[in-house]
């Protein structure tokens, strides 16, 4: 259970302009800029959840994971995550959660990657059976037998975030924080990552909370989104209702061998090719049977899919939108 | 607790791997040692009367300087403790139910420990078999060099405590050069680095012993070598104790002030 209620931060930043005579300037008077990374935010996550933390750089993201994963301290409000105040009891709470973060590495950089759970076994004091249990089980999911006897500086990026997973996983924890764990990996790896994280939170009854960029990774994992930009709670609702919220139109490819499409209003032409059109369905002007429906009295059609805008294209909306 | 005894072993074995600068070091170390013991001998000559310790005394707290030189170098710290607070990898350390202090602490005495361990046998060996007033002699008696193994061992922690100070500043500086070199120089001075702390006049000998850095290395090497004995001895260790405290204390006051205001940084 993660519940945070007016959870606010302050960053005191200091900003200059460019050239000499302004750093020389700034030598003697530095000039300081306050900025709000996060305003007031509130939110709770029942056990077992999995959310998906989304917006734009800069938006906060990462701001509230650290303060709930007790490294940071916010000016104000309160968070409280299975009965702790992670900043006031961070190494208490350290043993209930898992952290990646996507930029960063946790591993020892010149020994094996298994020397490195060696060390977490015992900072984390898991006793030998559970971390047999939780060791084999993780390397088989995410197939790291061949990679784990390797040192860290000399595995590909995709292999390193899979073991950081992996190491973060080793002490069983009940909350699992994930910044951008899919951050530059090729697609095979992130579906490997992504189907793991699903395994995870199903078998173990994790609690996930995940930011990301990549909304492949959202669709693929999560039914929740927290919207956040610059610093406030924008929107918290299911992904689906906001699909339908934000994106408000279909795609519709059609193949056909002969006719010429009659256009009314609500529909329009994408792309058209030889006896293949791409249309945009307009779905607050006209739904999607009818419109097939006015297709088919036009065209004779061989073939027709239809799909619903991405979750990419539903960010860039919402982004758009909400003006963040 | 056996958290931090696997982050010592896993430092040390990682340190082990590098051979060749165990070597280079030993090679220095000696050189080292050598020209010191020649400079002072030149001095002897002169008029022997007119130092505080004997010839073969200075040749023992010289050897003993060069082959426990990697628990007192003033110089030497962890980069990678430093890296972690600029880059903001701190935040996994932080991440850890484990104090950051006493982590830190156990990693930069592991790293200072392996070194010595790899470098100290060589040159107390040969230091040993050297002739009479050039090499090192036995300590007095049983009892002292006891006493100093566990001076050793306290100027060592103290040694350590100092230096999270300094990385402690990082978290308010972002670049500890600054403050490093000037520890650096303080250091060589007032710890006896240059020359051992009896050489100076009187009055400043007497000002150098109360400061935490005689408490470092000047300490031990005088209980080994019979300069200090009785109830001086004790006067030291107390002091070394006292001020081993002191910077503990302070340096976990600071840790966390300092784990208030971090800002993690990078993203």
């Amino acid at each position: 259970m993660i519940e945070l209620k007016n959870i606010s931060k302050t960053f005191k930043i200091a900003r200059r302009n460019a050239g000499f005579g302004e750093a020389a300037k700034a030598f003697f008077h530095k000039e300081y800029e306050y900025v709000k990374a996060l305003d007031n935010i509130t939110f709770t996550i029942p056990e077992g959840e999995m959310v998906g933390y989304i917006g734009p750089n800069g938006a906060g993201k990462s701001c509230t994971i650290k303060i709930m994963s007790g490294i940071l301290n916010p000016d104000g409000g309160t968070c409280v995550i299975n009965g702790r105040t992670p900043w006031k009891d961070r190494i208490n709470h350290a043993k209930e959660i898992g952290v990646v973060f996507g930029q960063r590495s946790q591993l020892w950089w010149d020994v094996p990657v298994v020397d490195s759970f060696e060390l977490l076994k015992d900072i984390y004091k898991i006793d030998e059976k559970q971390y047999k249990q939780s060791f084999d089980e993780l390397v088989s999911l995410l197939n790291l037998e061949s990679i784990i006897k390797t040192p860290t500086r000399q595995l590909s990026l995709g292999q390193r975030m899979r073991c950081e997973i992996a190491a973060s996983l080793l002490h069983n924890p009940k909350i699992l924080f994930l910044d951008e764990p899919t951050i530059g990996l090729d697609a095979v790896s992130k579906i490997a990552v992504r189907e793991f994280i699903k395994s995870i939170n199903k078998n173990r009854k994790t609690t996930v909370i995940l930011t990301t960029h990549d909304m492949q990774d959202i669709e693929a994992l999560t039914k929740r989104i927290i919207l956040i930009g610059k610093g406030k709670i924008l929107l918290d609702s299911d992904l689906s209702t906001l699909k339908k919220q934000y994106t408000k139109h279909k795609i519709i490819t059609v193949e056909y061998i002969s006719g010429q499409p009659n256009l009314i209003d609500g529909l329009s032409v994408a792309e058209n090719n030889k006896n293949r059109l791409v249309i945009a369905i307009d779905t607050s002007k006209i739904s999607v049977s009818n419109a097939i429906a006015k297709l088919s009295e036009s065209l004779d059609i061989t073939d027709i899919t239809v799909s619903s805008a991405s979750a990419e294209e539903m960010v860039v909306s919402m982004y758009k939108e909400l003006n963040i | 607790m056996k958290a931090y005894f696997t982050f010592f072993k896993i430092r040390f074995i990682n340190g082990l791997q590098y051979r060749a600068a165990a070597y280079a070091g030993v090679a220095t170390q000696f050189a080292w040692g050598f020209m010191t013991i020649l400079m002072f001998s030149a001095f002897y000559k002169s008029n022997p009367e007119n130092f505080p310790m004997t010839f073969e005394n200075l040749t023992t707290y010289i050897w003993l300087q060069q082959s426990f030189l990697a628990l007192f170098m003033a110089w030497f710290f962890d980069n990678e403790i430093f890296d972690s607070i600029s880059s903001g990898n701190v935040a996994y350390e932080l991440c850890r139910p484990t104090g950051l202090y006493e982590m830190w602490f156990v990693r930069s005495l592991s790293s200072r420990i392996y070194r010595v361990v790899l470098r100290c046998s060589p040159i107390l060996i040969v230091a040993a078999f050297l002739p009479a007033p050039y090499g090192i002699s036995l300590p007095v008696d049983i009892m002292a060099f006891f006493l100093f193994i566990l001076s050793l061992a306290l100027g060592s922690f103290l040694m350590v405590s100092i230096n999270m100070l300094i990385y402690a500043s990082t978290f308010y500086t972002i670049s500890p050069m600054g403050i490093r070199i000037l520890s650096v120089s303080i250091f060589e001075l007032f710890s006896g680095a240059i020359i051992p702390l009896p050489f100076l006049p009187d009055n400043v000998h007497r000002i150098f012993n109360l400061l935490p850095f005689a408490s470092t290395q000047n300490t031990p090497f005088l209980i080994y070598n019979g300069y200090l004995s009785g109830k001086s001895v004790f006067h030291a260790l107390l002091l070394q104790i006292a001020w081993l405290f002191t910077f503990v204390l302070f340096g976990k006051l600071l840790f966390r002030d300092a784990l208030k205001k971090v800002v993690v940084q990078g993203g």
